[in-house]
C-alpha cells in the first residue's frame, strides 16, 4: 500500500495535474468538448451573431455601420421587391420539396425491385448530386438558353411547337425553370435515402400483408408508406431546409431575373449585401429567413419524435 | 379445411434444382410436419403452398383447387413466420384484424372474431399494446392469432418457435398442440427440430437435400426409420451407427472390425456377408456381463439418466442408462443391445436391411 502511494504521489507537478485533469470526469469531458466547441464558436456562432447584428445597423462596405435598431426592418416592409422574394422562396421550396418527394420516392420504389444491373442504376442516381452545382447549373443554362436549348431543338425537330421556348426570359417559365433545375439536382438525395428507409422494412412483412390479402397499392398504404414515415419526415425536412437557402442554382440560371421573378431570399440578400454594398439591409433579409428555417426545424423535431409504435422495449 | 396434395413438386433456383419431386398427401386436419436440416428445402416447400415461391413442376392442390397458378391471397392459408413479421406500428388488435380490415369486413365482425382468438390466446388484456412491446412469447401468440382470426382452409408454421428461448419453447408446442386439437385445422409445420416433429405431428415428412427420406407417424419413423439418414436425425441423442460385416455363419451376428460380436434378431436375406452399418439406439442399450466389453470415456449425468459415450474398437458409442450407476471414465463395461430394437443399414446406400 505504502508503495503504491508513494509510487502515485508523482514529484511533477505537470504529471500531478495530468492525473488529475484525466481523473476528473467532468473536466476531461470538457477537454474532449473543446475542439468541436471551438469549431462551432467560429464558423457557426460568430458568423450568425454577426449577421443579426449587421441587420441592425446600416454598415455599407467600406463604412463602418451604427445601430439603428429596427429600421432595416420596417424599410423591408414596405419593400414590395423582398415580399416577391419571400413568395418567390416559398413557391419554390414547396414546389421543389412536393415534386422532389413524389419524384424521388417513385424512384426509390424502383430501385427497390430486383431490377437488372441493380447496383449500376443505383450508382448513376447519385450522379446529379455528385457534380458541383454550379457545374451542373451551368448544364442547365444551356439547356434553357433561348437560342440552343436542346429541349426546344427536340421539340422542334418533333413537330410538337414552331419556335424556340423561352425558359428563362419568361417570368412563369423561368420559375418553373428553375424548380425544374432543383428538382433534377434534389431527387438522387430523396430517392437513395428512402431507399435505404425501405430496405430497413423486412421481406416478410410484405409476405405476411399478402397472405393478408392486401393487394400491392394496400401493401404499399398500409406496410411501406407507416413504416417509411419517420425516413421521410427526417429527409424532407432536409431538403426543405437545403432549398429554402439555396443560391448557387439560382444565382448561375437567372441570377433573380426576369423581373426578380426567381429572386429568392438567399440570392435577394447577397444581391443587395455584396454587389449592391448595403451590408446591412443584405443581413436583415438573410436574418429573415431564420423564422421559416426555425419553424421547419420546430416543425420536424415534433414530427420526427418517436412514433409510439417505435417505442418499447428491444427486439 | 382442407386436404393438401403435393405432387411431383419440383423447385428450380434458375438451373440450380432444391426439390426434386416431392409427393405427400395431407389429410383435412392433420398436423403434418415437414423436418430436416437446415437447407433441405422444408422451407421452400412450406412457401410454395403459401404461393410466396413458384412452383417450377408438378402440381399443388389445397381442397380440390389446383392452385399453382393462384396467388397467395386467394388461397385462404395464414402463415406464422420466424421473425413473427408483426406490423410494428399496428396494436395487437390492429395485427389481428388487418386481413378482415382488407376485405373490408364490418367493424363489429373484425373486433368479434380479434375478440374471440384473442381469448382463446389469453391476449385480451394486450389488444392495445404494439409488438415492441411484448415479450417473444407474446409475440409468438400475437402471430397465431393473426392466423387464427381468418379461419382460414390451411395453417402454415415456419419454424415459429426458433427464436424462443428453450423453456418457452416446450410450452409454446404444447400450446400449438393444443390449439391444433381445438380447432382442428389441416396445419403444415416446419422446423429443424426432430423433437418439436415428434412431439406434436400426426404425421411428419423427413427432407433431406430436397427429397422426402421418409413420411410416417413420428413413432414408426422412431421404430423403423427406412434409412441410415431418418434413423440418425429422429431421435436425441443420434441413434449410433457402428460399421461392420454381416456374418451368417452359426448366429447371425454383426462383427465389428475390432472383432465384437453384436446379436442380429433376423437375417435379411442376401446381407450374410457383407458391409453393413448395425444401428443401434443409446436408450436401447443395458449393460449385461455377456456383452460386448467397451471402455469408457466420458460419464455425462443428467439427473433422471447417464450418457456415458464409450469406445468399441475405433468407434464410439453413446448409451443412455436410467439407472444410477457409478461409472468412471476408463472404466470397461459389458454392453449388449435390448431385445427387439437393433437396426441394420446396407453399406452403401444406407437403406434399411
Amino acid at each position: 500500500m505504502a508503495d503504491i502511494a508513494a509510487h502515485r504521489a508523482s514529484p511533477s507537478p505537470f504529471r500531478a495535474w495530468l492525473s488529475r485533469v484525466g481523473q476528473g470526469r467532468h473536466l476531461l469531458g470538457l477537454l474532449f468538448l473543446l475542439p468541436a466547441a471551438v469549431f462551432l464558436l467560429f464558423f457557426l456562432t460568430y458568423p450568425l451573431g454577426l449577421g443579426v447584428w449587421l441587420g441592425f445597423t446600416d454598415t455599407r462596405i467600406g463604412r463602418e455601420g451604427v445601430f439603428i435598431g429596427l429600421e432595416n426592418y420596417e424599410s423591408l416592409m414596405g419593400d414590395s421587391v423582398f415580399w416577391l422574394a419571400v413568395f418567390n422562396t416559398l413557391l419554390y421550396t414547396i414546389g421543389a420539396s412536393i415534386l422532389k418527394f413524389a419524384l424521388g420516392l417513385w424512384l426509390a420504389l424502383l430501385l427497390n425491385q430486383n431490377l437488372p444491373f441493380k447496383s449500376f442504376f443505383r450508382a448513376i442516381v447519385l450522379l446529379p448530386w455528385v457534380v458541383p452545382t454550379v457545374l451542373s447549373a451551368i448544364a442547365f443554362w444551356w439547356i434553357f438558353d433561348a437560342q440552343f436549348s436542346v429541349i426546344s431543338w427536340a421539340l422542334i425537330k418533333l413537330g410538337l411547337i414552331d419556335h424556340n421556348i423561352n425558359f428563362l426570359g419568361d417570368t412563369t417559365n423561368a420559375r418553373a425553370s428553375v424548380i425544374a433545375a432543383n428538382v433534377w439536382r434534389g431527387i438522387p438525395f430523396v430517392a437513395i435515402s428512402l431507399l435505404a428507409g425501405l430496405q430497413t422494412i423486412p421481406q416478410s412483412l410484405h409476405e405476411a400483408a399478402t397472405l393478408d390479402g392486401a393487394t400491392g397499392w394496400q401493401r404499399f398504404r398500409y406496410i411501406t408508406l407507416p413504416m417509411l414515415s419517420p425516413i421521410i419526415a427526417v429527409v424532407m425536412t432536409f431538403s426543405v431546409l437545403f432549398t429554402f437557402t439555396d443560391f448557387q442554382l439560382i444565382y448561375v440560371l437567372t441570377r433573380g431575373g426576369p423581373l426578380n421573378a426567381t429572386h429568392l431570399m438567399a440570392t435577394l440578400s447577397f444581391q443587395r449585401a455584396i454587389p449592391g454594398g448595403q451590408l446591412g439591409e443584405g443581413a436583415a433579409i438573410a436574418v429573415a429567413m431564420i423564422p421559416f428555417l426555425l419553424s421547419a426545424i420546430l416543425f420536424s423535431y415534433f414530427g420526427l419524435q418517436r412514433r409510439k409504435w417505435q417505442q418499447g422495449g428491444g427486439d | 379445411m382442407a386436404t393438401v396434395d403435393i405432387r411431383a413438386v419440383t423447385k428450380a433456383y434458375g438451373a440450380t434444382p432444391v426439390i426434386h419431386g416431392v409427393d405427400i398427401d395431407i389429410r383435412d386436419g392433420e398436423f403434418v410436419v415437414l423436418v430436416g436440416p437446415s437447407g433441405c428445402g422444408k422451407s421452400t416447400l412450406l412457401r410454395m403452398i403459401a404461393g410466396l415461391e413458384n412452383i417450377s413442376g408438378g402440381e399443388i392442390r389445397i381442397g380440390s383447387r389446383v392452385v399453382n397458378d393462384v396467388p397467395p391471397k386467394e388461397r385462404d392459408i395464414a402463415m406464422v413466420f420466424q421473425n413473427y413479421a408483426l406490423y410494428p406500428h399496428m396494436t395487437v388488435g390492429a395485427n389481428m384484424g388487418f386481413s378482415l380490415k382488407l376485405r373490408n369486413a364490418p367493424k363489429a365482425e373484425i373486433d368479434g372474431r380479434v375478440n374471440r382468438a384473442a381469448g382463446i390466446l389469453g391476449l385480451s388484456h394486450l389488444l392495445d399494446r404494439f409488438p415492441r412491446q411484448l415479450s417473444g412469447g407474446q409475440r409468438q401468440r400475437v402471430a397465431m392469432g393473426r392466423a387464427i382470426v381468418r379461419d382460414p382452409q390451411v395453417f402454415l408454421f415456419d419454424e415459429p418457435l426458433s427464436n424462443l428461448d428453450a423453456k418457452l419453447r416446450v410450452q409454446m408446442r404444447t400450446e400449438i398442440k393444443e390449439l391444433h386439437q381445438r380447432l382442428k385445422t389441416t396445419t403444415v409445420y416446419v422446423t429443424h427440430d426432430q423433437i418439436e416433429a415428434m412431439t406434436m405431428a400426426d404425421k411428419i415428412v423427413v427432407m433431406h437435400d430436397g427429397v422426402v427420406e421418409q413420411i410416417g407417424a413420428p413413432l414408426d419413423l422412431y421404430d423403423a426409420p427406412a434409412n441410415q439418414f431418418v434413423a440418425g436425425f429422429i431421435g436425441s441423442p443420434s441413434m449410433n451407427f457402428i460399421k461392420g460385416k454381416v456374418d451368417a455363419t452359426g448366429a447371425a451376428a454383426f462383427v465389428t472390425p475390432s472383432g465384437a460380436r453384436l446379436p442380429l434378431e433376423r437375417l435379411p436375406e442376401g446381407a450374410a456377408g457383407k458391409d453393413a452399418v448395425y444401428g443401434l439406439r443409446p436408450e436401447h442399450i443395458r449393460i449385461s456381463p455377456d456383452g460386448v466389453p467397451v471402455e469408457i470415456v466420458v460419464v455425462e449425468p443428467t439427473g433422471s439418466e447417464i450418457l456415458v459415450i464409450a469406445r468399441l474398437g475405433e468407434q464410439e458409442i453413446a448409451c443412455l442408462f436410467r439407472e444410477r450407476l457409478s461409472l468412471k471414465p476408463g472404466e470397461t463395461i459389458h454392453i449388449a443391445p435390448q431385445a427387439g430394437v437393433t437396426h441394420l443399414f446396407d453399406g452403401a446406400t444406407g437403406r434399411r436391411l
